[in-house]
């Protein structure tokens, strides 16, 4: 008996410390797990030095989208959104600093900021939906919602890091609500309702490769001189002319968090519009690392599964023999 | 088998009128939420998707309910057999626990039609921590109502079908010592996808194990804590050694726990947060106070023999795993963007009534079927 009690004392001793080596490893596993970047998603470039805060993106994707006003603002009838909720998928908003005179400074100025669903590369959202209604297509990358399968959960809105997905709080039957890139007028070969909606380019749609191109691209303008951008879609093929402004030599989207297809550039650093400062692997990937080391293929659970049978089994019938010897009970185990 | 009896005696007791107004004030919040929504009765938004129906109800609630779980894991896998008499009492009040958490998320999730989805192979999304926390609470309130089956045929005097049982139950108890395992870590593993949201005290790669290691420890105090009220309410003789042997194992998965916390806190770089005088900073002091002082008693052999420091220990100890897993999910969550959250009216009804529900459907199990054994405790023979 004092055997087996040493014996099991090792074993559960082994399997802390193999728990515990879990937590170190998945240091190293989030790398080897972070999903990639596709040759034909596609996304947004939101240029906010081109945004005039004309808001024509957020009544056209309204409109598209077949969603009601957002009264949040004051009035009933005129849509007034200050932020994203139930009724809205995309809303710019407008930091200002000190007199708010110069656009696009950080000090004594204002910029806009246009906030939708960045379609992250290693979605957060759907890494944590249990039934797949929230899931990444797998041809454009565009995070997508099925409510049909959807339970109202709300991990999805717990695991965004960019506080996207709403949740209709008023509803008897609610559903989950976020930007899905226009997904039904993309698949007609159109383009986001926002991009095109919107008159100086600030929104621009795109392959993400081809976005990212001209990104870079921007970064190299030198302020003040003029240059041909393209309006609408990148490949389009209408083009407007415009002084270039200073960027931030960042942009938001290429690398956050594995990487989002809409991404942003700014003559004001990012953080100015309270967007958060992430690091380069998902949240998704660190923790599927470690479930995934954990419960490799159920292989671990099984094995662990049939020990405990083992031993429970054993020591069941230990204590009813044990039982039978003292008691001389007639319903005890069989011997 | 087991030498358990029914306690008898009145069922409609005050505690159980109380228990029933609770549960009537909820029903009418209920129906508010079923009719109108989530948002007219709770203070949940977008920014805190989550209240105490999830915080409290499920995450902590499920710990409290450990009990089962870390009395299956002494007497059955480690081969502890002088605790038997534990078992069963801890077996219900989990198997109550968990059935409550279960029906807590029916109240919360906002499209509990569709619940079905899964079940469903192709929408199964198997690298969702919330699927797995799902498919393992659901089987596990199955499995421990089976455990605690032979309870039912021995009052309802089955003896085949208990014998049956009797012969697989090894199997059922197995998976009652894995599934816990695996979702009480779990449980800890959902919040890494909060990422930034979660503050740096709590958040770290290591959540699963630190989930795993609250769960055993509430356990071990709700043994303490429930056998000591039971055994003062249905007078069922003075089990004080037997807690206090169950402390010493208590004392020892503390210490281990508070050296993975701390050491993980200061590897991390975060030990100084902790000492900034900041709220959340104190709130981490107050998690590793309640623990060093319940250790400090558990861990005296004076205090041990006495049933009332036993019983203040465990108290303490069932706070700190309260509230560190209260700061993973609530207080230590924050989103920004000038979000806030303190539970409702309504959110605080439902979750009383949940709690008055357990403690009415508890008295009333152990005094009609066969929970306790009322005698003094046998001694250990090793
Ligand atoms: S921004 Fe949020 S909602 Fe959109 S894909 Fe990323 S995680 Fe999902
Ligand atoms: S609320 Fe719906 S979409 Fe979000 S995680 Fe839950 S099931 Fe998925
Ligand atoms: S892509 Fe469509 S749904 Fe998304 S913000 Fe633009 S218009 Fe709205």
């Amino acid at each position: 008996m004092q055997k087996i009690k040493r014996r099991d004392f090792l074993k559960g001793a082994a399997g802390s410390v193999a728990l515990l080596s879990v937590g170190v490893q998945s240091q190293s596993a989030e790398a080897s797990t972070a999903a990639e970047r596709g040759s034909e998603h596609v996304g947004i470039l939101y240029d906010s030095t081109l945004c005039v805060g004309c808001n024509a993106c957020m009544s056209a994707c309204k409109e598209a989208n077949d969603m009601p006003p957002d009264p949040t603002g004051g009035s009933i009838t005129l849509d007034n959104a200050d932020d994203l909720s139930e009724n809205t998928l995309n809303v710019i908003k407008m930091f200002v600093d000190g007199n708010g005179e110069t656009k696009d400074s950080a000090v004594d100025g204002y910029a806009f900021i246009k906030r939708q669903c960045l379609h992250c590369v290693d979605p957060g959202c759907a890494s944590a939906c249990p039934v797949s209604a929230l899931y990444k297509d797998e041809h454009t990358g565009i995070v997508k919602y099925n409510k049909n399968a959807c339970i109202g959960c709300r991990y999805c809105q717990v695991a965004c890091p960019y506080l996207i997905p709403k949740f209709e709080w008023n509803d008897w039957y609610p559903q989950i609500v976020k930007c899905q890139l226009c997904d039904h007028l993309i698949e007609k070969g159109g383009v986001s309702a926002c991009c095109s909606a919107c008159p100086t380019g600030a929104a621009l749609f795109g392959k993400v490769d081809d976005l990212l191109k001209e990104s870079a691209r921007r970064l190299t303008m030198e302020p003040g001189v003029e240059y041909a951008f393209p309006v609408s879609s990148i490949d389009a093929g209408t083009v407007q002319t415009h002084k270039a402004s200073e960027y931030v030599p960042h942009v938001y989207g290429e690398h956050e968090l594995g990487g989002t297809q809409v991404m942003y550039m700014s003559g004001v650093p990012f953080d100015k519009f309270g967007l958060p400062d992430v690091p380069k692997h998902s949240y998704a990937a660190i923790a599927n690392g470690i479930q995934g080391t954990l419960y490799k293929s159920m292989v671990l659970p099984a094995i662990v599964f049939s020990g405990l049978a083992y031993f429970i089994n054993k020591h069941k019938k230990m204590e009813e023999a044990e039982h039978d010897t003292t008691n001389s009970n007639e319903d005890g185990g069989k011997s | 088998m087991s030498e358990a009896k029914p306690l008898g005696g009145r069922i409609f007791t005050p505690t159980v009128f109380v228990c029933l107004l609770f549960i009537g004030v909820a029903g009418f919040v209920l129906v508010k939420r079923f009719i109108y929504g989530l948002g007219p009765v709770s203070n949940m938004s977008d920014g805190y998707p989550w209240g105490i129906w999830i915080a409290y109800d499920v995450v902590v609630g499920s710990a409290f309910a450990c009990g089962g779980y870390v009395m299956a894991l002494m007497v059955y896998v480690l081969n502890k057999g002088q605790y038997h008499p534990l078992v069963r009492p801890a077996l219900l009040a989990s198997a109550f626990g968990y059935t409550l958490a279960g029906v807590s998320v029916f109240f919360d999730i906002g499209r509990y039609a569709h619940a079905y989805n899964l079940y469903l192979p192709w929408q199964m999304n198997v690298h969702s921590v919330m699927f797995e926390v799902a498919m393992c609470i659901g089987t596990y309130i199955f499995v421990l109502w089976l455990e605690f089956t032979p309870a039912f045929l021995e009052r309802w005097k089955q003896k085949g079908l208990n014998k049956l049982l009797n012969k697989v139950i090894f199997l059922l108890i197995a998976l009652g010592v894995l599934l816990p395992t695996m979702h009480q870590s779990s449980l800890g593993s959902m919040m890494i996808l909060a990422g930034y949201k979660l503050d740096p005290l709590w958040q770290t790669p290591l959540l699963p194990l630190l989930f795993l290691g609250t769960a055993l420890f509430m356990g071990f105090a709700m043994v303490i804590f429930e056998g000591t009220i039971s055994s003062r309410v249905y007078n069922l003789g003075d089990e004080t050694s037997m807690f206090a042997k169950v402390s010493r194992i208590l004392y020892w998965v503390i210490a281990v726990w508070m050296i993975v916390r701390l050491h993980n806190v200061f590897v991390n770089g975060h030990l100084g947060d902790a000492f900034s005088g900041s709220f959340l900073g104190n709130m981490f002091l107050l998690e590793n106070l309640f623990l060093v002082v319940g250790m400090t008693i558990i861990g005296s052999s004076k205090f041990r023999s006495s049933a009332r420091m036993l019983f203040i220990a465990a108290v303490l100890i069932l706070c700190a795993g309260a509230l560190y897993r209260f700061n993973v999910y609530l207080i230590a969550f924050k989103p920004g963007a000038g979000f806030s959250y303190f539970p409702s009216w309504g959110e605080q009804m439902v979750t009383y009534a949940l709690i008055a529900t357990e403690i009415a459907a508890y008295t009333f199990f152990v005094k009609y079927f066969p929970v306790f054994e009322v005698h003094e405790p046998v001694e250990s023979n090793s």
